[in-house]
C-alpha cells in the first residue's frame, strides 16, 4: 500500500523551496506571538488555550493542511507529470495512500510540533494544554490531509476551495452558526483533546464518540474517493 | 510481439468530436501517426496509452483493455508531449524513480541513461535542460522497463537536426528488435524518414493508411492547382488543355491569369515549360495555390 518511490518523489514536491517557505511562515508566527505574549502577560491558561485555539488550530493547521495535503498531488495533475506515476504498473490506490501519507506528516510536522513548541513557551503545559491541543493538531492533520488530497484530485482550484473551507467555513461559519460547528474537523478534533487534558479549557461541541467516528469516516471516505477519482484521472491533450 | 487494436473508437468533449470512429492495428515495427495540428493524434495516443476513455468502440493492448488496467504499462514506454517532469529533480534521479516504480533498480535506469547518451548530463537539475535533453531524459524513462510498445507524441518537437537523427536511429533500431513503435508527427518528412507505416488523422478521421509510398502517392496524385501568369495566357491555355494531364483551366481576368486544375503532378510538371517553349510564350509567374499541408490533408480526407 505504500511506495517508497512515490512518498519520495511527493516530499522533494512538497518541501521545495517556495513551498516550504510558505509552510513555514505560519508556526514561525506562532511562535513569535507566544514568545511576545509570554513576554507581556506572563505564563497564563487562558490565554494559552486562547492562542492555541484561536490561531494555532483555528487558522493555522487547516492552512498547513491544505498547502500539504492538496500539494501533494494538485501541482502534478496540473502540469501534467503525473502521467509519470500513473504509466507504471502501481495500483492507483496505492499512490493515493502513500501520498496520504506524505500529507499527514507534512502536515503533522509543520503543525503539531510547533503547536507544542508554543504551548511550552506559553504557560509549560500548565493544565496539558500544550499537550491536548498538540493532539489535536495531530488528530486534524489526519483529516484535513485526506479532505484536502481529495480536493486535490478533483479540482485544479484546491488551494481556494481549501482556504474557503478553512477559513470561511471552520472560523467563520463554526463561531456564527452552532449547526457548522457539528460538522467542523477543528470541533472533533477538540474532543479527542478534550479528553486527553480533561481540563474545562480545552471544550469541543461535540461529543468523543461523535467527533472520533466523523473523524475516522471522513478520512477514509475522502482517501477511498481519492482513488477512485485517480483511476479515472482523464489527462487531456493539448491539442 | 505486441499489437495494439483500436477498434470503432470515437471520443468527444462536449459537442465537439476529437475523435471518429478510428479503426486500426498497430503491430510491431515503426508506425507514424501523421496528421496536422489538431487532428486528434494526441486524443487518440492518451487512449492508446489508458489515460483517456473512449467514448464509444474499445482500445486493446494485446486482447486486454488499456483504459483502467494499470498492468498495460509493464509492456507500454510513454513519452508525452507534455514537457512537465519533476524538474526539482536531476535527470539521473527522474530515470532512477520511474526504474524503481517498475520494481526495476540503478542498473537499468543507468542503462536507460547510456542508451539516449544522457550521461554527461545526468546530475543536473531537469530544470536546467534544453528541450532536446529533456526530450531524451523522457525516452529513457520510458526505455527503463525493455517495454514491447513504445508510444511517443511528437517526440521530435524542439530537438536539433542531430537530436533528431539520434531519436529516429533509436526509434529504428527498436523497430528492427520487433517492438511496436507509434509516434505521432505533423510533419510528412519526419514521418517518412522513420516509419514503415503510417496512419494519418484529420479532423479526427482516419484518412489513409499503408506504407509511405502509398500516402506520398496520395498526396501527389491529387488534382493540383496553379496559378501561371504568362505573356500570352490564352494561349498557352489552349496547348495546356489538349493534354489529358490537365482537367480545368480557367482565364482570371481581374488576376489577369490562369487557374489551372492538374490531375497528372508528375507530366504536368514537364509539360508546362516544354509547351511553354514550343510555342515561344514566357512564363511570368507559376505558383502551386493549394500546396499547404493541411490542403493536403483534407484532400486526403476526402479521397
Amino acid at each position: 500500500m505504500y511506495d517508497p518511490t512515490v512518498a519520495r518523489l511527493t516530499y522533494r514536491g512538497l518541501l521545495g523551496r517556495r513551498r516550504a517557505l510558505i509552510l513555514g511562515a505560519l508556526p514561525v508566527l506562532l511562535l513569535v506571538i507566544s514568545a511576545a505574549v509570554r513576554t507581556f502577560t506572563g505564563a497564563d491558561d487562558q490565554v494559552a488555550a486562547d492562542v492555541l485555539g484561536g490561531f494555532a488550530l483555528a487558522t493555522m493547521v487547516p492552512i498547513i493542511g491544505v498547502i500539504a495535503g492538496t500539494g501533494a498531488i494538485g501541482p502534478e495533475i496540473d502540469d501534467g507529470s503525473v502521467v509519470y506515476l500513473l504509466a507504471k504498473p502501481v495500483k492507483r490506490p496505492t499512490i493515493i495512500f502513500t501520498k496520504l501519507i506524505v500529507a499527514i506528516a507534512v502536515t503533522m510536522a509543520f503543525s503539531a510540533v510547533p503547536t507544542l513548541l508554543a504551548g511550552l513557551i506559553l504557560n509549560g503545559n500548565g493544565q496539558q494544554i500544550a499537550v491536548a491541543y498538540t493532539v489535536a493538531a495531530l488528530v486534524a492533520s489526519i483529516a484535513y490531509a485526506a479532505i484536502f488530497l481529495l480536493l486535490g484530485t478533483v479540482t485544479r482550484h484546491a488551494v481556494v476551495f481549501g482556504l474557503v473551507y478553512a477559513l470561511v467555513w471552520e472560523a467563520l461559519f463554526g463561531s456564527l452558526i452552532s449547526g457548522a460547528r457539528t460538522l467542523s474537523v477543528q470541533q472533533w478534533s477538540l474532543a479527542v483533546a478534550h479528553e486527553v487534558s480533561g481540563a474545562d479549557l480545552v471544550t469541543s461541541d461535540v461529543s468523543l464518540v461523535t467527533g472520533t467516528v466523523l473523524l475516522l469516516a471522513v478520512t477514509v471516505a475522502a482517501t477511498w474517493f481519492a482513488g477512485q477519482k485517480l483511476r479515472s484521472l482523464t489527462l487531456a491533450g493539448e491539442e | 510481439m505486441t499489437t495494439l487494436t483500436i477498434d470503432h473508437v470515437s471520443r468527444w468533449f462536449g459537442n465537439v468530436v476529437a475523435v471518429n470512429d478510428i479503426t486500426m492495428t498497430i503491430g510491431p515495427g515503426v508506425t507514424g501517426l501523421l496528421g496536422p495540428n489538431g487532428a486528434g493524434k494526441s486524443t487518440l495516443i492518451n487512449m492508446m496509452g489508458g489515460f483517456l476513455a473512449p467514448s464509444t468502440g474499445t482500445v486493446t493492448l494485446d486482447g486486454r483493455p488499456t483504459w483502467r488496467n494499470e498492468q498495460i504499462y509493464r509492456k507500454i514506454g510513454i513519452v508525452p508531449e507534455r514537457e512537465a517532469m519533476y524538474d526539482f529533480l536531476t535527470g539521473r534521479e527522474f530515470v532512477l524513480a520511474n526504474a524503481e516504480l517498475h520494481g526495476l533498480g540503478r542498473k537499468t535506469a543507468q542503462q536507460a541513461l547510456a542508451t539516449v547518451e544522457m550521461e554527461y548530463a545526468q546530475d543536473r537539475k531537469i530544470s536546467t535542460y534544453s528541450k532536446g535533453m529533456r526530450q531524451r531524459v523522457k525516452m529513457a524513462s520510458a526505455l527503463v522497463h525493455d517495454p514491447s510498445l513504445l508510444l511517443l507524441d511528437e517526440p521530435f518537437n524542439g530537438m536539433d537536426p542531430r537530436q533528431r537523427m539520434q531519436l529516429m536511429d533509436l526509434l529504428r533500431s527498436m523497430g528492427d528488435e520487433g517492438r511496436t513503435v507509434l509516434f505521432s508527427s505533423h510533419i510528412l518528412e519526419e514521418v517518412e524518414q522513420l516509419a514503415s507505416h503510417i496512419e494519418v488523422i484529420v479532423a479526427g478521421r482516419h484518412a489513409a493508411s499503408g506504407d509511405f509510398r502509398r500516402i506520398r502517392r496520395l498526396m501527389t496524385d491529387r488534382p493540383h492547382r496553379y496559378l501561371v501568369r504568362s505573356s500570352d495566357d490564352r494561349a498557352l491555355a489552349a496547348a495546356l488543355i489538349a493534354d489529358p494531364s490537365t482537367s480545368g483551366i480557367e482565364v482570371d481576368l481581374q488576376e489577369g491569369a490562369l487557374r489551372i486544375q492538374a490531375v497528372d503532378f508528375a507530366r504536368f510538371t514537364a509539360l508546362l515549360p516544354r509547351v511553354a517553349r514550343d510555342h515561344g510564350i514566357r512564363l511570368l509567374t507559376v505558383s502551386p495555390s493549394d500546396e499547404s499541408l493541411e490542403s493536403v490533408f483534407s484532400y486526403l480526407v476526402a479521397a
